[in-house]
């Protein structure tokens, strides 16, 4: 059949499944492939904190969404083009974000009575309307497989499983993306179960041939490559960032890196990755709670090494203690809060911003620590490294905010040449002349004189300490000395990070302001302000405590600043205690990242008041 | 990694003892355990540089202050965690903890049993007073059952902790008890703890005077300690008593009290003790012992096990891993995965 072909410049695909129906795999392997023909893409997975919720429930529903395009973009799409919904549960949970006219592709086979009563589906949506106004491709999709499978000897579950190929060969077809790439994995993947691998091909190619006859789809689409800059690019998610960051941070300290940590969603991946690279020297001591892991790191990093703690917001509470005693003992460490949906257990595998005042001041007595924010997932490579370097130039704790989003979410990554990485250099003492532990260089940083070091013996401890000798001291004017000269230090990082950046309209008078992975959507809302000819300027946040030392005369040149958050307005909290500044606050606390247009019209408001 | 090294010098009690006025109460066993320890150090045979002490938070958790030697005073329970990252990422060094009762088995009580089962290679050294020291005399989890203070004014109703019986359900490695009191065996409890590769765990019955004053005198005073206190000694057969008239056989599973005076059984029917009895049930019997009317408490080296540690099978796999893929290659690392490139002409080579 002859078709239609369609250039666009920017698509956002929605995958959606049962938990067990594979849509993180497959939308992982079209992102893969999508970054190889050289697509700008960025993604957001959404899963359930259940492992395996009941089949077929609304809850147990796990999505996958991307956004490719010809153009740079940052954020994985408000609205989807297109779903995929796997099951009537899938299709109920999702609608409600398809953009106006959407296209949905359904699994026909799965909307039969007991699917439809699991979703809570009283009529079938095929038959009642209620998808007018959509373009819904009922494909049926099971039975396809199960064709196409057909006396391969798999077990009816095994061909069940393998029908997210069939969806992913499919739309593959429709927007023209080669299939080489996930043929390879598989052939890579299922290198022990050939038969498996061959199902899963034989199903994938079945999909996209099925994309090319069949008559449902008229027209085939196909997106150029975004002009990057050149170079060498990979696909990485925040977490694999933050772990090569502190490898890189190890290689370019020379010191061993040190992790403590204990498994909590969604911060595991870091451990994880970094449990793999051995070879580099890691260090990853699995400890048996969230304590042990940043007590252990303090102990690490007291003996000389890269000590880091990778957790979120619950384990980040735990860690408190230990937080206050880096600081009294003036202990080079960095914490890591993967911040998802609290308080408490709060929503496990949905992203947040609520942690930056627990971070900034959740601890007990005068307890300042240098807090930063990566913003993008390829961002926390650089924002690990700079977290390594704060912690050794100062000797202080440093606590790294990233998100779930920014954390799972993925997008292409100019890899940086090694040898354009600067050195991060560490000074250790071992001169005894004239040692004592609290003496103080020109940072205010006191000297790191490590264990094994003949004549450098000296106890350091929680209690508060002399300045200079270190010798325990309960002397009233030592504490508040003591208690002022550690604010200093941290506050005195201010003339050693860069000055916060200002986007967009200088002349504006709308500032919006942000920090962490709210950067993406608030860049993209700007750009399409101003794409409409109006004025609006963007600065964000990477570093919190100290702020930059522009951050006042920033603040005082606009007329309205806007702060859009996913908490309560935290963020804002600081900027109004520090600056006195007339922030507005815009919230979102559903888990969820910001859609562009949400803060779009927000901004579209106010400079409507102005 | 570079075993712990060994040193050429000579050194005296002095060259441990740092310049910090010591804050104990006069008349604390704590005192003694530290002169122990100042006299025991010249002898292990371990540079002074390469001992590292750290502690929590109570009487007990000042030592680390007193020792001329690294120190770490952490946080209430956490010492064996920070000292567990310490000899993880320096098995060079000889890393010591000083802790207390509510230190170790109350709030720290998670990574005791873990740091023992993990067999880290650190000596920790428990003051049990049982009593809350530091924070004026609450009862601990080693407090025995009824105990009257001020947190307890009716009788606690806890049932107590047996350190010695969680140290071998929890797998330590070598496990031992001492008294403040008795320095000479105490010093010989140190060194065996010092010579072992694991971890090593002392209980010390160390007197609080000021808050819970003569828990251990039934142990310690001269009149009654021969009566009450068995001294383990390896291939040695269980005898106590002030005639060395009474002893102690395994009846089964079941340890029985022998009295030589009444005839029935003689010293060639007791029980023969054996450090490194690979099972460790008859460890768990001689722990408990105590709680038996009329048994005595025993000290010395309940058990000695070899097996490997964590600190050394951690960095052996690192090793290996290291020599198995060879030394890690940052621009290799960084330049992998689903890779593409971007060119000028905006054309796209897949890698
Ligand atoms: C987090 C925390 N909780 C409570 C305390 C108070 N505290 C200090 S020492 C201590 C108990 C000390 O008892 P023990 O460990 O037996 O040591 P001792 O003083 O008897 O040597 C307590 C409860 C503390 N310092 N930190
Ligand atoms: S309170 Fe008890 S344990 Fe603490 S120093 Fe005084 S006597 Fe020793
Ligand atoms: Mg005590």
């Amino acid at each position: 059949m002859e078709k239609d072909s369609l250039e666009l410049h920017d698509v956002t695909v929605r995958f959606a499944g049962d938990s067990g129906d594979g849509m993180q795999l497959t939308g992982t392997q079209f992102t893969n492939t999508t970054a190889l023909v050289g697509n700008d893409v960025s993604t957001l997975p959404d899963y359930p904190a259940e492992i395996r919720a009941p089949v077929g429930t609304t809850y147990g529903v796990s999505g996958f969404q991307l956004h490719f395009s010809n153009i740079d973009i940052q954020t994985p799409g408000d609205s989807p083009d297109v779903l995929v919904a796997m099951n009537p549960a899938a299709l109920k949970v999702n609608l409600r974000d398809l953009k106006a006219g959407a296209t949905i592709i359904i699994n026909v086979n799965s909307f039969e009575t007991k699917n439809l009563r699991l979703a809570g589906y009283d009529v079938n949506p095929l038959d009642d309307g209620s998808l007018d106004g959509y373009n819904v491709v009922q494909v049926p999709l099971s039975s396809l497989t199960s064709k196409a499978l057909d006396g391969s000897g798999l077990s009816a579950k095994d061909i069940s499983r393998s029908k997210n190929f069939f969806a992913l060969g499919m739309m593959y077809w429709l927007y023209s993306r080669p299939v080489e790439p996930t043929i390879d994995w598989i052939d890579s993947k299922f290198k022990s179960v050939p038969l498996i691998a061959e199902a899963n091909k034989k199903v994938l190619m079945a999909g996209y041939y099925y994309g090319e006859n069949t008559e449902l789809f008229t027209t085939r689409y196909f997106v150029e490559p975004a002009k990057l800059p050149q170079g060498m690019y990979r696909s990485i998610s925040g977490n694999e960032a933050t772990a090569l960051g502190f490898i890189t941070a190890s290689v370019k300290s020379g010191l061993p890196l040190f992790l403590g940590s204990y498994p909590i969603t969604p911060a595991s991946d870091i451990l994880h990755e970094l449990s793999k690279y051995k070879n580099f020297g890691v260090r990853t001591f699995q400890a048996e709670d969230e304590i042990a892991g940043i007590t252990a790191a303090i102990g690490a990093a007291f003996s000389g090494a890269l000590g880091i703690t990778t957790t979120s917001g619950p384990g980040l509470a735990l860690k408190t203690e230990a937080l206050g005693l880096a600081v009294m003992t003036e202990v080079p460490i960095v914490v890591i809060d993967v911040q998802r949906g609290g308080p408490s257990t709060g929503l496990p595998t949905k992203t947040e911003q609520s942690d930056l005042l627990q971070a900034v001041h959740g601890r007990n007595g005068e307890c300042p620590v240098v807090v930063i924010a990566a913003s993008t997932p390829s961002d926390c490579f650089y924002m690990a490294i700079e977290a390594a370097r704060i912690a050794f130039k100062y000797m202080v704790p440093v606590i790294l905010l990233t998100d779930g989003y920014i954390a799972n979410g993925a997008e292409p990554w100019k890899i940086p040449e090694p040898d354009t990485i600067p050195e991060i250099k560490v000074k250790i003492r071992t001169e005894k002349e004239g040692f004592f532990p609290y003496l103080r260089d020109e940072n205010l940083a006191r000297p790191w004189a490590l264990p094994g070091t003949p004549g450098l013996e000296h106890r350091i401890g929680g209690l508060e300490k002399a300045n200079i000798t270190g010798n325990v001291s309960y002397d009233p004017e030592n504490h508040e000395f003591m208690v002022r000269l550690r604010a200093r230090k941290v506050k005195n990082i201010e003339n050693d990070i860069p000055d916060l950046v200002v986007a967009g309209d200088l002349d504006a008078e709308l500032l919006v302001v942000g920090w962490g992975g709210t950067y993406g959507a608030i860049n993209e809302a700007v750009n399409r302000i101003r794409e409409n000819d109006k004025k609006v300027a963007h600065a964000h946040f990477k570093y919190i405590s100290p702020f930059p030392k522009n951050t006042r005369s920033v603040l005082k040149k606009y007329k309205k600043i806007l702060c859009p958050e996913l908490n309560l307005g935290q963020l804002s909290q600081l900027l109004k205690a520090e600056f006195m500044a007339d922030v507005e606050t815009f919230n979102k606390i559903q888990g969820l990242p910001f859609k562009s247009y949400e803060i779009e019209n927000k901004i579209e408001t106010m400079l409507g008041e102005l | 990694m570079a075993d712990i090294e060994v040193k050429d010098i000579k050194y005296t009690s002095k060259d441990f003892t740092s310049s910090q006025d010591v804050r104990w109460c006069p008349g604390c066993g704590d005192y003694s355990i530290l002169a122990q320890m100042q006299r025991t150090a010249p002898d292990l045979g371990i540079k002074k540089e390469n001992f590292v002490w750290v502690s929590g938070i109570g009487c007990a958790s000042r030592f680390p202050y007193y020792m001329e030697t690294y120190g770490f005073h952490g946080i209430h329970g956490r010492a064996v965690a920070i000292a567990t990252g310490v000899k993880v990422n320096r098995p060079d060094l000889s890393v010591w903890v000083a802790t207390g009762d509510g230190d170790l088995l109350s709030i720290g009580g998670n990574h005791f049993i873990h740091v023992c089962r993990r067999n880290v290679d650190l000596k920790i050294i428990l003051f049990n007073n049982r009593i809350y020291g530091l924070t004026k005399g609450q009862y601990s989890p080693t407090s025995e059952k009824g105990k009257k203070t001020k947190s307890s004014p009716f009788g606690s109703i806890d049932f107590p902790f047996n350190p010695l019986s969680l140290a071998v359900g929890a797998g330590a490695t070598f496990i031992a008890r001492s008294l403040d009191r008795d320095p000479k065996h105490l010093q010989e409890m140190m060194k065996r703890a010092a010579a072992h590769k694991g971890t090593a765990f002392i209980e010390v019955f160390q007197n609080c005077n000021i808050f819970n004053d003569g828990a251990f005198e039934i142990l310690t005073e001269k009149e009654t300690k021969a009566d009450n206190v068995l001294v383990l000694q390896q291939g040695k057969p269980m005898i106590f008593g002030k005639n060395n008239d009474k002893g102690i056989r395994l009846n089964g599973l079941t340890p029985e009290i022998v009295d030589f005076a009444q005839g029935s059984f003689s010293i060639n029917d007791l029980w023969i003790h054996d450090e490194f009895d690979p099972d460790s049930t008859r460890a768990h019997i001689i722990s408990r012992f105590a709680e038996k009317p009329g048994f005595p408490t025993p000290i010395g080296v309940l058990k000695q096990e070899f097996k490997s540690t964590y600190d050394a099978d951690f960095h052996e796999q690192i090793n290996n891993i290291r020599r198995t893929k060879g030394e890690g290659d940052l621009r290799k690392l960084l330049f992998s995965g689903n890779m593409w490139q971007v060119n000028e002409s905006n054309k796209i080579n897949n890698n």
